[in-house]
């Protein structure tokens, strides 16, 4: 199944994934606090440049894991270190280095106290959620994703807001207590296969009991990440109380982690347990669409709202994993990247009006349009993006999620399809009160509109909506093979069972 | 003198405890006391480390030279290095017996760098006492001042639990010797091979267990622990938390395995102790606030998880065992340092009273943080790796519901855990008087960035110390008791 890529005995990706802790190792050492912004931000920068060189190297014909790197780690235990990455991971690893600039960026004024920890923080994060994207071994995988905990439970706690010590122990309990299921299963696996090589753990026809039990074991850990309904309480608390740039970071790249989780392990390796559970998932994903939808028109707090909104986009997303056919897998993927791309700019808006009002109640930014016209055109701009609008990068991943899931059942998307409306309208009445909320507010007029830094942190995010919305196909492109490998795996689980959809 | 390359260490550690007792016989000098126990142990682990490769039985078989002893004892000289740093002036010990201290320090240390070669009964019952009795008299040393009588309460319990425990195992090892009519173990586990199933054998086998049960503090040998934690002096406490424990693994790989490689009975023995451990550790660990207190039943909790790697009964949990005790060595002295230095005076250490710590001092801060994060478990640190081979170790002989119930009790633990990283990290004082910067001499220093990198280091890199640790195991699989095993 695997076969080295096209590697060259050159190890990119594990310089690619230890170049930010070595960036920070250097942060370190930095004392004076504006040196170790520009020294972070080029730092990022060019990781993210150097990335690039994955997307160009990166052969799209084949589904086989690229840039594989294999060496021996830890042979008491038969564990090794392994990395590569196909379609899936690319897109997601690419994302991961393009939001960490913009992290450093949208925390430049955001976060004055402790700068060097907090930066110290998003680096050695950034090595962690790469470290997940590339990881073939399952315990690499899962220790690169223990290893954010600390790092992402330290800045919601330390450079949060009122409540943060409260999120930032909910937020680690509850992924901690997940992911330990998580845990038990790889070792599972390990003693049923004789190894922790992911690509290894694929296509073994594994006892259809056993099969189901492991994936409830997945299951529990990659949903409290994603988070499903009902799991998905530590969000809003994580993401209210987190800075700006942790709140991107959680939404942009943290939430994947569980749905790629999916992709990457429930599917290809338990594609029976998969099969039975899917008709659950599906409709706990439709209920997490409308809630998340409901939820959001709910809220008068900005961060709130898309927390909120949130939990309704990766419901979309695990409609189209759990759609288990190619548009599905493709649009999921796709709304993947794109809420990374639309949330984050989101939250990085809704931190611009928090630097300036120290609020983010909706109402106190009611009417901002005034004296922000270059922001309101991003925001414009995300807001469109955040409710799927023709053009937009969301709307082609939502549009070929719900295919996917029509090809399932009607009824399932019908039944999401209020919560397309709700987030139409929970976006609509954020943008109205902000661009054009009325004089409530007269001591806005003062505001200064958007400086350069800010434009430049949002100008990349809105290339993106343009990009994938109009000309979505080398996205596409990237991971099709992949995704059909990943439709042909699952497929392999589907012979036994009757279709019992609802 | 081939002699002295194989007892090298043994010989500096009685070297030195006779220096320390001449120095003890005068008036009281601190200072002189200190600085020889600090060459002592650092003499000690440098012998440790020179004698690593020597083979030989000494005292007519009675005492083995082996990889297996050889690398313990490296471990524990390692850690009384780091206990006698972290004693630092020993601020709540009684002044005048400061430097008596110091040669009990270093005599249990003795008693534990003996223990661990000892492959007869008598030597193993002689050098567990020989570790005990000196802890016994630490624990009471402790200053007495308004309010602080519990040394004397807790020494007693230690006492009596200690006697007690031994004396249970003293009655199991009768049994053994009555079933072989031999003190050696070896050849104990060739004689015993035939008859390891007869209710009398496991008897004998349990009864045995318990003096090592107590020295882990494992359910429901437990109940000195937090008193004696509580009680004890900070430094003292640190030496009680570690060093034993690991002797006691040690030991307990020796006795377990004369019941392998298949002994349900044993095996379900070890599961209740190990269960019960976990849950009572935990469960009771999330209602404390006194620092100590807290990390005394979470050692009952990480006990069980020690002991789950017992319950294998095969040669990958007891390296598992092996390995997640030398890690816990390393993340309970980090949190130990910590409470040392945090301490004013000596006192004992709220768990509030960490708030604001990583404005105090940042490097403290950050040990407390590796070390709490480790002894929760999460990766990259060594509390991940560790208990993550004994599950491996604990599965792969099918004990799922072990595992299971290990996986829960580590969630249950976070959570405990997170409380001290609030108060540390997240916490701000609001007493300007507590908010004092802590100022650190250079050994602390040394010792905290020693701790934090261990910790790192056998969590990301564990691959040679696995290997050495399993490599050395190898008698317990070559053992004539599971030759005649016919495995």
């Amino acid at each position: 199944m695997t076969s080295p890529g096209s590697t060259e005995g050159f190890p990119l990706l594990s310089i690619l994934i230890f170049a930010p802790v070595a960036v920070a190792a250097v942060a370190a050492l930095v004392r004076s606090e504006r040196w170790l912004r520009w020294w972070a931000l080029v730092g990022t920068t060019a990781i993210a440049l150097f990335s690039l060189q994955l997307w160009t190297g990166f052969s799209t014909g084949t589904a086989d894991f690229q840039f594989v790197e294999n060496a021996a780690w830890i042979p008491g235990l038969k564990i090794n270190y392994s990395v590569g990455i196909d379609g899936i991971s690319l897109l997601l690893v690419l994302l991961t280095t393009l939001i960490s600039p913009l992290c450093v960026l949208c925390s430049w004024s955001y976060i004055k106290t402790r700068v060097k920890e907090f930066l110290l923080c998003l680096l050695i994060m950034e090595t962690a959620m790469l470290g997940v994207f590339c990881a073939l071994d399952s315990i690499l995988f899962f220790v690169f994703w223990e290893a954010m905990l600390i790092p992402m439970a330290l800045l919601i706690g330390v450079w949060g807001g009122p409540r943060k010590i409260y999120a930032s122990l909910k937020f680690f309990i509850y992924t901690m207590a997940g992911s330990i299921f998580l845990l038990v299963a790889l070792i599972a696996l390990r003693l049923h296969t004789g190894t922790f090589h992911i690509p290894d753990l694929m296509g073994q026809h594994y006892d259809p009991v056993f099969q189901c039990w492991i994936f409830a074991a997945f299951f529990i850990s990659f949903a409290i990440k994603v988070p499903m309904f009902p799991f998905h309480t530590w969000l809003p608390a994580a993401h209210v109380e987190a800075p700006t740039a942790g709140s991107v970071i959680l939404a942009s790249v943290l939430l994947k982690m569980g749905t790629y989780g999916f992709l990457r392990f429930c599917l290809p390796i338990v594609p029976y347990g998969t099969h039975v559970f899917a008709p659950y998932v599906l409709w706990l994903s439709v209920i997490g669409i409308l809630y998340g939808g409901f939820a959001a028109l709910a809220q008068s707090d900005l961060k709130k709202l898309v927390a909120y909104s949130s939990v309704g986009h990766m419901g979309f997303a695990t409609l189209g994993i759990f759609a288990l056919n190619t548009a599905g897998l493709e649009g999921a993927t796709l709304v993947m990247i794109n809420h990374g791309v639309t949330t984050g700019a989101l939250f990085i808006s809704v931190g611009i009006i928090y630097e300036r009002l120290h609020t983010r109640e909706l109402s106190a930014a009611a009417g901002l349009g005034k004296s922000m016209p270059i922001f309101i055109f991003f925001l414009g701009v995300f807001c469109l993006s955040s409710l799927a609008f023709p053009g937009t990068n969301s709307f082609i991943g939502e549009f070929l999620v719900l295919s996917g899931a029509f090809a399932v059942s009607l009824i399932l998307v019908a039944c999401a399809v209020p919560g397309v409306v709700a987030s139409a309208a929970y976006n609509f009445r954020m943008l109205q009160r902000i661009a054009f909320g009325g004089t409530q507010n007269p001591d806005h007029h003062d505001l200064k509109d958007l400086n350069f830094r800010e434009i430049a942190t949002l100008v990349p995010l809105l290339v993106f909506v343009f990009w994938i919305g109009l000309h979505p196909q080398p996205f596409i492109n990237v991971m099709h093979a992949s995704v059909q490998h990943l439709v042909a795996q699952v497929g392999s689980g589907a012979i036994s069972v009757p279709a019992p959809l609802p | 003198m081939i002699f002295v390359a194989q007892f090298l260490p043994e010989l500096v550690l009685l070297l030195g405890a006779l220096v320390l007792f001449v120095i003890a016989l005068g008036e009281s000098q601190q200072k002189l006391a200190r600085t020889v126990a600090l060459i002592v142990a650092i003499a000690t682990f440098g012998a440790a480390a020179a004698s690593l490769h020597q083979q030989a039985d000494l005292f007519s078989g009675a005492y083995r030279v082996d990889q297996f002893s050889q690398l313990l004892k490296l471990v524990l000289s390692f850690g009384f290095v780091c206990v006698v740093l972290l004693s630092g002036d020993l601020p709540d010990i009684r002044g005048e017996v400061k430097s008596e201290y110091y040669l009990f320090l270093a005599l249990s240390v003795t008693g534990l760098v003996m223990l661990v070669s000892c492959v007869e009964i008598i030597s193993i019952v002689v050098a567990l006492e020989l570790s005990s009795f000196p802890l016994y008299l630490l624990v009471p040393m402790r200053r007495e001042r308004a309010g602080q009588r519990s040394q004397m309460e807790a020494a007693i319990k230690y006492i009596m639990f200690g006697v007690a425990a031994n004396g249970i195992m003293f009655f199991g090892l009768s049994y053994l010797y009555g079933i072989t009519g031999t003190t050696h173990l070896v050849e104990l586990a060739a004689r015993l091979a035939p008859a390891v199933h007869s209710p009398l054998a496991i008897t004998g086998l349990g009864l045995a267990f318990c003096g090592l049960y107590y020295k882990l503090a494992i359910f429901p040998f437990h109940f000195w622990t937090p008193d004696v934690y509580q009680g004890a002096s900070n430094e003292t406490a640190s030496l009680v938390a570690s060093l034993p424990k690991v002797g006691a693994v040690a030991v307990l790989i020796r006795f377990v395995s004369l019941a392998t490689p298949e002994n349900a009975a044993v095996a379900t023995m070890l599961t209740c102790l190990a269960v019960g451990s976990m849950f009572f550790g935990n469960l009771t660990a999330l209602v404390q606030k006194d620092f100590k207190r807290m990390l005394g039943f979470s050692g009952i909790a990480h006990a069980g998880y020690a002991v789950m790697g017992f319950v294998a009964l095969d040669q990958a949990g007891y390296t598992a065992a092996l390995y997640y005790i030398t890690g816990y060595l390393l993340m309970i002295l980090a949190c130990f340092v910590v409470i040392s230095r945090v301490s004013r005076d000596g006192a004992n250490v709220a768990i509030e009273e960490l708030a604001g710590l990583h404005r105090r001092s940042p490097l403290l801060a950050a040990t407390l943080l590796v070390g709490v994060f480790a002894l929760a478990g999460v990766p990259p640190f060594v509390g991940f790796m560790g208990k993550f081979s004994l599950l491996s170790a604990a599965y792969a002989r099918g004990h799922l519901a072990l595992v299971i119930i290990a996986v829960v009790n580590s969630a249950i633990a976070v959570y405990y855990y997170l409380q001290v990283v609030r108060q540390a990290v997240f916490g701000e004082t609001n007493a300007s008087a507590v908010a004092t910067p802590i100022s650190l001499a250079w050994p602390t220093r040394i010792l905290c960035v020693i701790l934090i990198f261990g910790i790192v280091a056998l969590g990301v890199v564990p691959g040679t110390v696995i290997d050495t640790i399993s490599h050395s195991l190898a008698f317990v699989t070559t053992g004539p008791a599971t030759a005649l095993l016919g495995r």
